[in-house]
């Protein structure tokens, strides 16, 4: 297993949703080829962006790279190991190595639980830190690293600000201490300002932990801020996929360039926001 | 479209076909005495009895008279004999229907048009004294049993035992073909006692319903283009508010015509209700059986109509 | 910014809009200022909790059937929009001034037809048939860009794609051709290339029908490209108003120097740090008390938790107009030092 092996391969994976027809019975018709063809690898400790707008395929993208969905075809390996058709115990030992942030902090977590169950249900699951008064330290760190008050362990989700619940959906994803973080619109609910807040959380703590991070995202300033590589993805295939300079200075595909030009502001000469 | 509508049909038909059977083995399976004996009357001779049996099919095999039995209701339609009233269920049923017919249209008119606008008042002026008083009004006879709300009814305003007497009592109805006004008046009474509780049911379903309805984007979109308020409620709110409703209406006329059971007795009215309660009383199990299939058609063809009128109710059901 | 002195079209003055509830008065609204000349846009620019959306809703009327407590004059053409009645606000609605909304899948009655919605809109202010509504209506969907209007005009809100429908509630907007549009949040719920062509349609829209636009968003790219002017909002307050190019490079209020600084950039070289506003947008029922943004601003002083700021244009530009208790000169310098 040598260090410049990636980390996850991903090759011509499909997702097909199949469409049905037939009066009594419901023969399949056809199919919405959410995902057509899609490959790519994410190199260890490298921050991989997917852009692309509604119905491109990046979050059924995402849900096939943690396995949360089951590939139509294509293959999925994560350290060397293929992954792509795996049940049981085996898939379960490699759900901890991947997590996935989502993107509505007001849907996304449980609101009858309080958050210290919620970030320590990765360990109920997994058996890990059995001792409560043991669990309850791990939660409160996880909750101080991602900028939350660790006494806050007892309280309901509908006490925090969205930002915050993000930071909730954080610290519960890296619970298990997973190599592979996969976060798919995780600031897009979020106020601007806040946005900013949480980006850099996970820009920090992907270095403090050495973890490497897949951001999907239809924003294209983010995903320029945050990403080493961008993916561009266009009806289920991935159209362009380039280095993070390379891409935003001299985009190949005519889509790529029609996304960046349609950013309000981008083309304006008014615009000269220092920074 | 039309593929939508067949597979309902469809799926219909083998609902009816799945409740007659399943009553066929309810009622072999019931201890409700031997229908033979039953039919032959007091003191009859066993050979009288055994003969009855035969004439009846009863000494065939359970599958044997499971499949007569099918064949006799979806292809005869003839849903067998009533030993109490000697004649043969099809013919009770449709001399009946009639007098439930009237009971229930006239109920449903009138609680739509007690009910709705009340709802509808009621969702506009939320926590109001009128929403509250109107709301607590329904919660009284929403709770209040039909037959006591009839028999207090008859008791306060019948023509022959009332305190006030202003309508015919029990027992006076006629069809409206022999006396359209005694129809009528002997109606009035059965009307406003079954359409209280509805009424009181359907203002409370419009409230909610409109409530919500307020609430979504398309009025804030519809008063921004400067349409009067009675406009905004009446065609853009009320009209998506009152679809959940039709569907509920749809299935209460359908049990209702499976007999409103409670008001024909109480007011003593021919109609299926009563039909099916003296059956049960006297285990006239073939009349109960015909009731009942009435009353599943009646449910199953209204559910197919609530189903394709929603077709046309809300225009994004259709590529579903 | 014109030569010649024109009374403004609009003219918002001091106005106050406060919601009763539960929990508390809610000050949506916390006395705001601001003219819009003919013909020309103005962006209110404003995160969650900034009240921009209620200001926008309050100057239709819109805000009275949720029991808004409102005060002061929304002046258009010389008239208090506040002291109308119901009905004489219902004659201007949709017909002098028209409003558009953010998520268009919901914003159109879903059981009517496209068509029919529009036709509405245009009869309930012209005396015309049906037959001409329909047709005005076909020619309003394609001057919106709607392929193929004579058969669209009879279909459905679910069978219009997201942009299509936003171009539809245009259409509808535009039926009366109002002298001024709001449009509240009218790109967010779309993906950016539509978002694109949407902005461009007003855009084209605005120089040919010679309307004025009020454009109220989250987003600085958005008025960064569409306004002549900007607003910014906080905590139901206007903090800083100035002409979209001054804004963006001579910003004077903190809150502004923070927005600006918390986006990431599509141009400009990849910062290492975004830098975010610290703390959170504060609620409206209890906000702090002085200047509404003291609790998150790095330069705040112990008196600015009790002084009102207001909001003042500078000596040496009357179009830039900031409400912040810093010294002048003292914040010239700390914008400089920061960039």
């Amino acid at each position: 297993m040598s260090a410049t092996e990636p980390l996850m391969e991903v090759r011509d994976i499909e997702k097909h949703f199949p469409l049905t027809r037939g009066i009594v019975l419901a023969r399949r018709a056809g199919a919405v080829k959410a995902v057509d063809g899609v490959s790519f690898d994410v190199l260890r400790g490298e921050t991989l962006g997917i852009v692309g707008e509604t119905g491109c395929g990046k979050s059924t993208t995402a849900r096939l790279m943690v396995r949360l969905l089951e590939p139509t075809a294509g293959t999925v390996r994560f350290e060397g190991e293929d992954i792509t058709r795996l049940r049981g115990g085996r898939l379960k030992a490699v759900r901890r190595e991947l997590q996935m942030v989502f993107q509505d902090p007001y849907s996304s977590l449980n609101p009858r639980k309080t958050v210290g169950s919620i970030v320590a249900e990765p360990f109920a699951i997994h058996g890990l830190h059995t001792e409560r008064a043991e669990r309850r330290e791990q939660v409160k760190g996880l909750m101080d690293r991602v900028g939350l008050n660790p006494e806050h362990y007892n309280r309901y989700p509908h006490e925090f600000s969205g930002g915050q619940r993000q930071r909730i959906g954080v610290a519960r994803a890296l619970a298990l201490g997973p190599k592979l973080l996969i976060a798919d619109e995780p600031v897009s609910a979020l106020d601007v300002s806040i946005q900013a807040q949480v980006l850099n959380l996970l820009r920090e703590l992907q270095r403090d932990m050495g973890l490497t991070l897949v951001l999907i995202s239809h924003d294209l300033s983010v995903v320029r801020h945050m990403c080493d590589r961008v993916a561009v993805m266009y009806a289920g295939k991935i159209v362009e996929l380039a280095e993070n300079e390379a891409l935003y200075s001299e985009p190949s595909h005519p889509y790529t360039r029609e996304l960046l030009a349609a950013v309000p502001g981008a083309r304006s000469d008014r615009r000269t926001i220092t920074g | 479209m039309t593929r939508y509508i067949i597979r309902r049909v469809l799926w219909g038909i083998l609902l009816l076909i799945l409740v007659t059977a399943l009553m066929f083995v309810l009622f072999r399976i019931l201890p409700t005495g031997d229908p033979a004996r039953l039919r032959a009357g007091r003191n009859a001779s066993p050979k009288v009895i055994a003969a009855i049996r035969h004439d009846l099919g009863l000494d065939k095999s359970l599958p044997a008279q499971f499949w007569i039995y099918m064949k006799d209701v979806f292809l005869h339609f003839n849903l067998g004999y009533s030993y109490y009233s000697n004649a043969p269920v099809r013919g009770l049923i449709a001399e009946r229907l009639g007098a439930t017919l009237s009971l229930m249209l006239g109920g449903a008119v009138i609680w739509l048009a007690v009910g709705l606008p009340v709802g509808i008042v009621s969702a506009l002026r939320r926590g109001s004294r009128l929403d509250r008083v109107s709301m607590g009004t329904a919660l009284v006879f929403v709770s209040a049993p039909e037959y006591w709300l009839g028999l207090i009814a008859l008791y306060l305003f019948a023509a022959d035992i009332g305190q006030v007497k202003i309508f015919p009592g029990a027992g006076s109805y006629v069809g409206l073909t022999s006396d359209p006004w005694k129809w009528f008046t002997s109606l009035l009474l059965p009307w406003l006692v079954l359409a209280a509780g509805s009424a009181a049911v359907y203002a409370r379903l419009m409230r909610g319903s409109l409530t919500e309805t307020m609430g979504e984007d398309y009025i804030r979109t519809a008063r921004a283009k400067g349409l009067s308020e009675r406009r905004v409620v009446l065609r853009h709110g009320v009209r998506s508010a009152i679809n959940p409703i039709l569907t509920i209406l749809a299935l209460d006329i359908a049990t209702l015509l499976g007999g409103a059971i409670l008001v024909e007795v109480v007011f003593d009215i021919h109609g299926i209700g009563l039909l099916a309660y003296t059956a049960i009383r006297h285990s006239d199990l073939l009349v109960v059986q015909g009731t009942v299939l009435l009353g599943a058609l009646f449910i199953v063809v209204a559910n197919i109509v609530v189903d394709i009128a929603y077709a046309y109710l809300d225009p994004r059901v259709r590529y579903s | 910014m014109s030569t010649v002195e024109e009374p403004p079209l609009l003219r918002v003055e001091d106005l106050r809009v406060e919601f009763p509830t539960e929990d508390g008065v809610v000050k949506a609204v916390d006395g705001i200022t601001y003219e819009v000349g003919r013909g020309r846009t103005l962006g209110i620019v404003g995160e969650s909790g900034s009240g921009k959306t209620v200001a926008a809703m309050t100057v239709l009327g819109l805000t009275r059937v949720q029991g808004a407590r409102i005060s002061g004059r929304v002046v258009f053409e010389g008239v208090d929009l506040l002291g109308l009645d119901e009905g004489a606000l219902q004659r201007i609605r949709g017909n002098e001034i028209a409003m558009i909304f953010q998520d268009p899948s919901t914003a159109l009655h879903p059981l009517y037809k496209v068509g029919a919605q529009i036709v509405e809109a245009v009869r309930a202010h012209q005396d015309v048939t049906k037959a001409a509504a329909r047709k005005r209506t076909i020619e309003l969907l394609g001057l919106v860009g709607i392929p193929d209007p004579g058969t669209r005009v009879d279909d459905y809100p679910h069978e219009f794609s997201g942009g299509m429908r936003q171009r539809a509630m245009i259409a509808m907007a535009l039926a009366n051709e109002p002298r001024l549009l709001i449009a509240d949040e009218p790109t967010t719920a779309l993906d950016v290339t539509v978002q694109a062509q949407i902005l461009a349609l007003l855009e084209r829209l605005r120089a040919e029908l010679g309307m004025a636009i009020v454009i109220v968003t989250h987003d600085i790219g958005v008025v960064a490209e569409m306004a002549d002017e900007i607003a910014v909002m906080y905590a139901g307050r206007i903090v800083e108003m100035a002409a979209t190019e001054t804004l963006l490079n001579r910003p004077e209020h903190p809150y502004t120097w923070g927005l600006l600084r918390s986006i990431p950039k599509l141009d400009g070289p990849r910062l290492e740090r975004l830098e975010p506003i610290k703390g959170s947008p504060p609620s409206l029922i209890d906000p702090p008390s002085g200047c509404h943004f003291h609790p998150r601003c790095e330069y705040a002083q112990p008196d600015h938790a009790r002084i009102d700021p207001e909001l003042l244009p500078l000596p040496d530009d009357p179009s830039h107009s900031v409400a912040c208790l810093l010294e002048p000169q003292m914040r010239r310098k700390l914008w400089e030092e920061s960039v």
